[in-house]
């Protein structure tokens, strides 16, 4: 019986994992060859291959649609990684970027270094944005690490980084009304959050940030297990609370900090994507839930940028809309679960 | 120097630099257990957390092996003591056997993949608490008593010399709370542990425990064995008992006498008495029993609830002196109750006593 079971534990991971590649497969197919102009599968094929294709379409593919669509994997295993990490820290289902304020103070941070360099000429480099996204991040996250720190209560702690969020988006609207004409549409678009404008440089830059500190979340996937147990047993385990704990708030700022630089605030996949793999997967298990977390992240945000692209196209949705139509409702549906099962 | 494999050395607990209790001496050897017992508040966690390294101590130290704690790292303390910590862990979709293997986490690599040992060192655990069958079940479903099994087996395949336990026996029924002493007695002793635990069961801590220590106020109050510990003036004073009394014998308590002249006259023996008794004191009516020897069991509980008692010594036949103590006592009454069944040849005289009560109302109790 037992042994049955243990069996199909695996199997389940195992086969969750294998349909996840396959819906991400799917999905990097759609998002490059659909669009305002559809380009067909086999000239897709040809220019991933690099033989001879029709040059509008090698370029819509190259130049646009495939740094886009890797930008979205990136940025959405970011999210959920960012997400997860925060959900352990404070013990809470529904903490996030978004919602605890993070993403918007890194808003904030990178519209007024934005702002600044407006009179310079040429614009500020990648680093300098994911630099002060950073600094903007740690800056909402000590705040709700205070709040925190006074008020025990889970809810209160949402409350808090909700209020953050409203704060420094107000004050990045203020700081947007008083741009150039010409420069307030880009700023204006990207503080709504898009995976447009993606350029192969952006996708270095981010590849490298999200990669590393991704492979390092997964290193910590031992210490995260034991942390699952509850601060003072984690401790009698022999972990170090205080390293772990400040690992955990600076690898989830960059995380959140670096989506923020390149995509805007992206509401409610560090909430969404986390809470699904581990309803799936039936396991809190960090080894496992890690890097499903990732895909998991990915295959939201691929949908979800395709839909913002593809269904009033021309016109294309903020990819925060669209995250927030799909990952509200899983916010409401953790909320509930909760109260029938205390 | 010396044979104690945990000791402390003058060690004072408490909060945020101020101290709560102060020279604390213990010293235990492997196998014993170590009890704290000791009013709400009085600094029994506080201790249980500072020896855990959780808090730090103002003053003194604590010993493992002859080691200090302040010493050994992180890794190597939980290697040497694991806690039992009253608080329900998270756990948030885990197994019990996910549980339990947390506690193979200072062994375990980088990854903290279990190897083959983990496994054995997990499922003996589980066996030896009896928590084996509970592996494949979510920690979060399990019954409370379950509950504790589970976390003290993830404390034993911890391998740690020394388990501290905080207050493990609340929130359990008794069929639970015997099972754990139980067991903790006997992990003891089968794997040489040294425990210390805080209990409020005093009950519970004089038949589980080698040594008992009652912490109230700024000092230890008392420390030894549980004989030395639980006697009625020990318990009454740590706890300040104002009403009620506390049995050393079997460790119950009972509620405070009906005070005032007897009204009732109670003619038990042999256990026969004791409900009667305590059904009097919860109507609030002032009684006296007799004639008790003092070596029977409704002597110790009339001492705790009776007004007046008329007894004789151990092993001795009724004296007429004691006889006639009795029937004037019955005088003073208004009701006689008779909870004898029997009369043997050493309390014959309580027959006398039933029959000679008189023209009061007498009722055939028990």
């Amino acid at each position: 019986m037992r042994i049955t079971a243990k069996k199909s534990g695996y199997s389940r991971v195992f086969v969750i994992a294998a349909a996840s590649l396959a819906t991400l497969l799917l999905l990097v197919i759609l998002n490059i060859s659909l669009g305002s102009i559809p380009v067909p599968v086999e000239e897709t094929i040809k220019v991933l291959l690099g033989m001879d294709a029709d040059e509008t379409y090698r370029s819509i593919l190259w130049k646009i649609r495939l740094p886009r669509m890797t930008a979205g994997i990136l940025l959405g295993g970011a999210l959920a990684l960012a997400g997860y990490l925060l959900q352990t820290f404070f013990n809470n289902p529904i903490a996030g970027p978004y919602v605890l304020g993070i993403s918007s103070g890194a808003k904030l941070a990178v519209a007024c270094l934005l702002m600044a360099a407006l009179g310079r000429h040429g614009g500020v480099g990648s680093a300098a944005l994911i630099f002060a996204a950073f600094v903007g991040a740690l800056f909402s996250m000590g705040f709700v690490l205070l709040v925190s720190r006074r008020v025990r209560r889970a809810s209160m702690l949402i409350v808090a980084g909700v209020m953050v969020g409203y704060i420094c988006s107000a004050i990045t609207d203020f700081v947007i009304t008083f741009a150039d004409d010409s420069s307030i549409v880009n700023l204006h678009n990207w503080s709504r959050g898009s995976f447009s404008g993606a350029s192969w440089e952006d996708v270095r830059i981010m590849a490298a940030v999200v990669l590393i500190a991704s492979l390092i979340i997964f290193f910590m996937a031992k210490p995260l297990g034991a942390y699952q147990m509850g601060e003072e047993y984690a401790q009698n385990m022999g972990l170090n609370i205080k390293l772990f704990r400040a690992s955990l708030v600076v690898l989830s700022s960059v995380l959140a900090a670096c989506v923020t630089a390149f995509a805007g605030p992206v509401s409610f996949v560090g909430i969404a994507a986390p809470h699904l793999v581990k309803a799936f997967l039936k396991t809190a298990k960090p080894m496992i839930v890690i890097p499903l977390c990732f895909l998991g992240g990915a295959i939201f945000c691929l949908a979800c940028d395709l839909m913002a692209r593809v269904v009033f196209a021309p016109t294309e949705v903020s990819i925060s809309s669209v995250t927030a139509v799909f990952g509200a409702p899983v916010v409401i549906a953790i909320m509930l679960g909760r109260r029938a099962a205390p | 120097m010396s044979a104690y494999y945990f000791q402390t050395k003058g060690l004072t607990v408490g909060y945020d630099g101020k101290p709560l209790v102060r020279d604390i001496e213990i010293g235990l050897r492997k196998g014993e257990i170590l009890t704290l017992i000791g009013p709400n508040g009085c600094g029994k966690t506080t201790i249980l957390k500072s020896i855990a390294k959780y808090l730090k101590s103002i003053y003194g130290a604590v010993y493992i092996g002859g080691e200090s704690i302040d010493e050994l790292s992180n890794k190597e303390l939980s290697r040497k003591a694991a806690v039992v910590l009253p608080q329900k862990p998270r756990a948030e979709m885990m197994t019990c056997h996910d549980v339990v293997a947390t506690g193979r986490y200072p062994y375990t690599g980088m990854l903290g993949i279990l190897s083959a040992k983990d496994r054995a060192q997990v499922q003996s655990a589980m066996e030896q608490v009896g928590a084996w069958e509970l592996r494949g079940w979510e920690f979060n479903r399990v019954s409370d008593g379950q509950r504790q099994r589970v976390l003290l087996a993830r404390a034993l395949c911890q391998q740690s010399q020394i388990i501290v336990l905080d207050e493990p026996t609340s929130f359990l029924d008794i069929r639970y709370k015997l099972e754990l002493l139980f067991l903790l007695r006997r992990m003891a002793k089968e794997r040489g542990v040294a425990v210390i635990l805080s209990l409020h069961e005093l009950d519970m801590a004089q038949k589980a425990s080698d040594f008992v220590m009652c912490v109230k106020g700024e000092y230890i109050a008392r420390y030894g064995a549980p004989e030395e510990i639980f006697k009625k003036e020990c318990i009454h004073e740590l706890f300040d008992l104002k009403s009620g009394s506390y049995n050393p014998f079997f460790g119950s308590l009972e509620l405070e006498r009906s005070r005032g002249a007897p009204q009732v006259f109670v003619i038990a023996g042999g256990g026969t008495g004791i409900a009667q008794y305590r059904r009097l004191q919860k109507e609030g009516i002032p009684f006296a029993t007799g004639i008790l020897h003092e070596n029977d069991v409704d002597y110790q509980v009339a001492c705790d609830l009776a007004s007046v008692i008329i007894s004789e010594r151990s092993f001795e036949k009724i004296s007429e002196n004691t006889f006639q103590k009795a029937l004037e006592c019955i005088k003073g009454c208004h009701t006689v109750v008779n909870c004898l069944n029997g009369y043997g040849e050493m309390n014959m005289e309580n027959r006398r006593l039933w029959e000679t009560a008189g023209s009061r109302p007498r009722v055939k109790g028990g």
